[in-house]
C-alpha cells in the first residue's frame, strides 16, 4: 500500500528542520484570553495584536456584542439548514439589507465565510467556454473558485495592465469573460490600479469581480473599498467581501446590480449546500456594518496609525512590501524562513503578534512577517510597535 | 509555419529561462528536467503566448509537461 500522505514529506522535513532549532511554532499560537481588539494574552504574557485583520476594532463594540446576546436569545445558537431551506432567519434578511445600503447596491447575497463567497460566485458565473483573467497574486479563494468551475483560466503577472490587456484580447469571439481582480492585496498591503483595468475589462467586453475582502470600513469616502476610492465601484459587476476583517465576525458576501443576481441563490453550490450562519454572527454583522457607515474619525486614525508604523519600521531600515502605505496592512520582508521565524518569535517575546507568511501564500517565494493596523490601536500602542521591533530586528540579526 | 520552425521559435524563447543550460529534447520535461517553478512558468508561458499571439490556459498548461508537448500545443493553437 502506498501511503498518500509521502507528497507532504517535503513539507514535514521543512517543518521538523525549522522547529529542532528550538524555535517556537509559528502556526501553533493560542490566545489565552483576549482583552481587546488590540490586546490579547499568549503564552501568559500580553501581547500586543498586529496580524488580526481587524482593521475597524469592531469586535468588542458594545452595540455589536449586546446584538449578538440579543440574537442567541431570541432566535438559537444555529440555524441548522441551508439558506434556501430553514437556514434564512429575519437576521440574514437584515444582514443583507444592511449591505445593500452599505454598498448601495441593488442585490446581497450573504455565505458562510468568504472563502465560499468566493468560491461560490466565481465557479458558478464562468462556466465551461467561459474565460477568467485574473491576477497571478489573487488570494486562495479566488484559485479554488477557479479549479471548481470549468472555465478557462488565464493568469497575468500581478497589477499588469498591459498584461492583462493583451490577454483578453486573444480570448475567441463570443467567449463568455470574467476579470477577476482584488482592491487589497494581503501579502504586500498594495492595492490594485483598479480604475484604468477595469475601463481595459470593460472596453474588452468582460464583467469585473472585484474582491474587497481588505479594504471594507476603511479605504474609500464611505467604507466601500478601493473602487470606490477610485470611483469605480458601479463599474464593478460584483464585489466579494467578508465579515471576518473590518465587521468584526465571520461570513462572506456577494453584492451585485445585476438583474439577475438572485438566481444566483438556486444555482451557487456552496451557497446552497451548507449550513446558514448562526443568527447571533449576523446580528453581529449587521450591526457593526451599520455603524461602519459613519466611521469617518476611525478610518482617519487608521490611516495616521498607518502612515506612522510604515514611517518608523523604514526608518529603522526594515525593507517593507510598498514603498508608501497604501492599506492597513504593512509587509515586512524577512531574508528567508529561518530568520524569518527567529524575528517572529523574538517579536512575540518583546509581547508583540505579527503573521508570519511564507509560500506558497507568498508572491515569489518570499518570507513576510505581515502587520495589520486596527483604528483601536492608540498612536501610544503604535511607538511601542515599532520600538518592539526595533528590539527583536537586533536580537534575530535583522537590522 | 511548421512544425520545425515553431520549435525553433520555442527553443530561442527557453534560452533565457534554461539556467542551468540543460539540453533540451522532446522528452525534457518543464517541471523537472528545467526545474521551473510557478513564477517561471508564468513568465515563460507569457513570453510564448506574446510570441505567437495566442492564450494557453492554465487548464490547457496542465496536459503540457515536456518540450515535444509544447510545441504540438502551440502548432494546434495557431491552427
Amino acid at each position: 500500500m502506498s501511503d498518500l500522505f509521502s507528497k507532504f514529506d517535503p513539507l514535514i522535513q521543512q517543518r521538523e528542520a525549522l522547529l529542532s532549532t528550538g524555535v517556537t511554532d509559528p502556526f501553533g499560537l493560542v490566545m489565552e484570553r483576549v482583552i481587546s481588539p488590540t490586546v490579547a494574552m499568549c503564552n501568559g504574557r500580553e501581547t500586543i495584536l498586529l496580524g488580526t485583520y481587524n482593521y475597524m476594532g469592531m469586535t468588542f463594540d458594545p452595540d455589536v456584542i449586546a446584538a449578538g446576546k440579543q440574537a442567541l436569545d431570541d432566535f438559537g445558537s444555529g440555524t441548522t439548514g441551508s439558506r434556501v431551506l430553514n437556514g434564512t432567519y429575519a437576521g440574514h434578511r437584515a444582514v443583507e439589507e444592511a449591505l445593500k445600503e452599505f454598498y448601495g447596491m441593488g442585490h446581497a447575497m450573504v455565505f458562510s465565510t468568504g472563502y465560499q463567497a468566493n468560491l461560490g460566485i466565481i465557479s458558478t458565473i464562468a462556466g465551461k467556454g467561459d474565460y477568467i483573467v485574473l491576477d497571478i497574486d489573487s488570494h486562495a479563494s479566488i484559485w479554488d473558485g477557479c479549479k471548481m468551475g470549468d472555465a478557462e483560466v488565464v493568469p497575468f503577472r500581478h497589477n499588469d495592465i498591459e498584461a492583462m490587456e493583451k490577454r483578453l484580447k486573444r480570448i475567441p469571439e463570443g467567449a463568455g469573460k470574467l476579470v477577476v481582480l482584488e482592491g487589497v492585496y494581503s501579502m504586500m498591503g498594495d492595492i490594485a490600479p483598479l480604475r484604468a483595468m477595469i475601463r481595459v475589462a470593460k472596453d474588452n467586453g468582460a464583467m469585473v469581480l472585484v474582491d474587497e475582502a481588505h479594504s471594507m470600513g476603511f479605504i474609500g469616502p464611505n467604507g466601500r473599498g478601493v473602487a470606490e476610492d477610485q470611483g469605480v465601484l458601479d463599474e464593478v459587476d460584483f464585489v466579494i467581501g467578508t465579515f471576518s476583517k473590518s465587521v468584526g465576525t465571520v461570513g462572506g458576501f456577494c453584492v451585485s446590480n445585476h438583474p439577475k443576481f438572485e438566481i444566483m441563490r438556486l444555482v451557487c453550490r456552496p451557497y446552497v449546500f451548507t449550513a446558514s450562519l448562526p443568527p447571533s454572527v449576523v446580528a453581529t454583522a449587521a450591526t457593526s456594518i451599520r455603524k461602519l457607515m459613519h466611521a469617518g474619525d476611525k478610518r482617519a486614525h487608521l490611516w495616521e496609525n498607518s502612515r506612522t508604523l510604515h514611517g518608523g519600521l523604514k526608518a529603522l531600515g526594515f525593507q517593507l512590501g510598498t514603498d508608501e502605505p497604501q492599506s492597513a496592512i504593512i509587509s515586512v520582508l524577512m531574508p528567508d524562513l529561518e530568520r524569518g521565524a527567529a524575528m517572529w518569535e523574538a517579536l512575540l517575546m518583546e509581547g508583540l503578534y505579527v503573521n508570519l507568511a511564507r509560500p506558497p501564500a507568498t508572491p515569489a517565494g518570499m518570507t513576510l512577517l505581515r502587520c495589520s493596523l486596527c483604528a483601536e490601536h492608540t498612536a501610544e500602542q503604535v511607538e511601542t510597535i515599532i520600538g518592539r521591533f526595533e528590539r527583536a530586528g537586533k536580537i534575530a540579526g535583522i537590522l | 509555419m511548421d512544425r520545425a520552425a515553431t520549435a525553433d521559435r520555442i527553443a530561442a524563447l527557453i534560452a533565457p529561462f534554461n539556467k542551468k543550460g540543460v539540453e533540451i529534447t522532446e522528452a525534457s520535461t518543464f517541471a523537472g528536467d528545467l526545474e521551473f517553478d510557478s513564477l517561471t512558468v508564468m513568465d515563460f508561458v507569457a513570453a510564448i503566448e506574446d510570441e505567437f499571439d495566442i492564450i494557453i490556459s492554465m487548464n490547457q498548461q496542465a496536459e503540457i509537461e515536456t518540450y515535444g508537448q509544447l510545441v504540438d500545443a502551440v502548432v494546434k493553437l495557431r491552427g
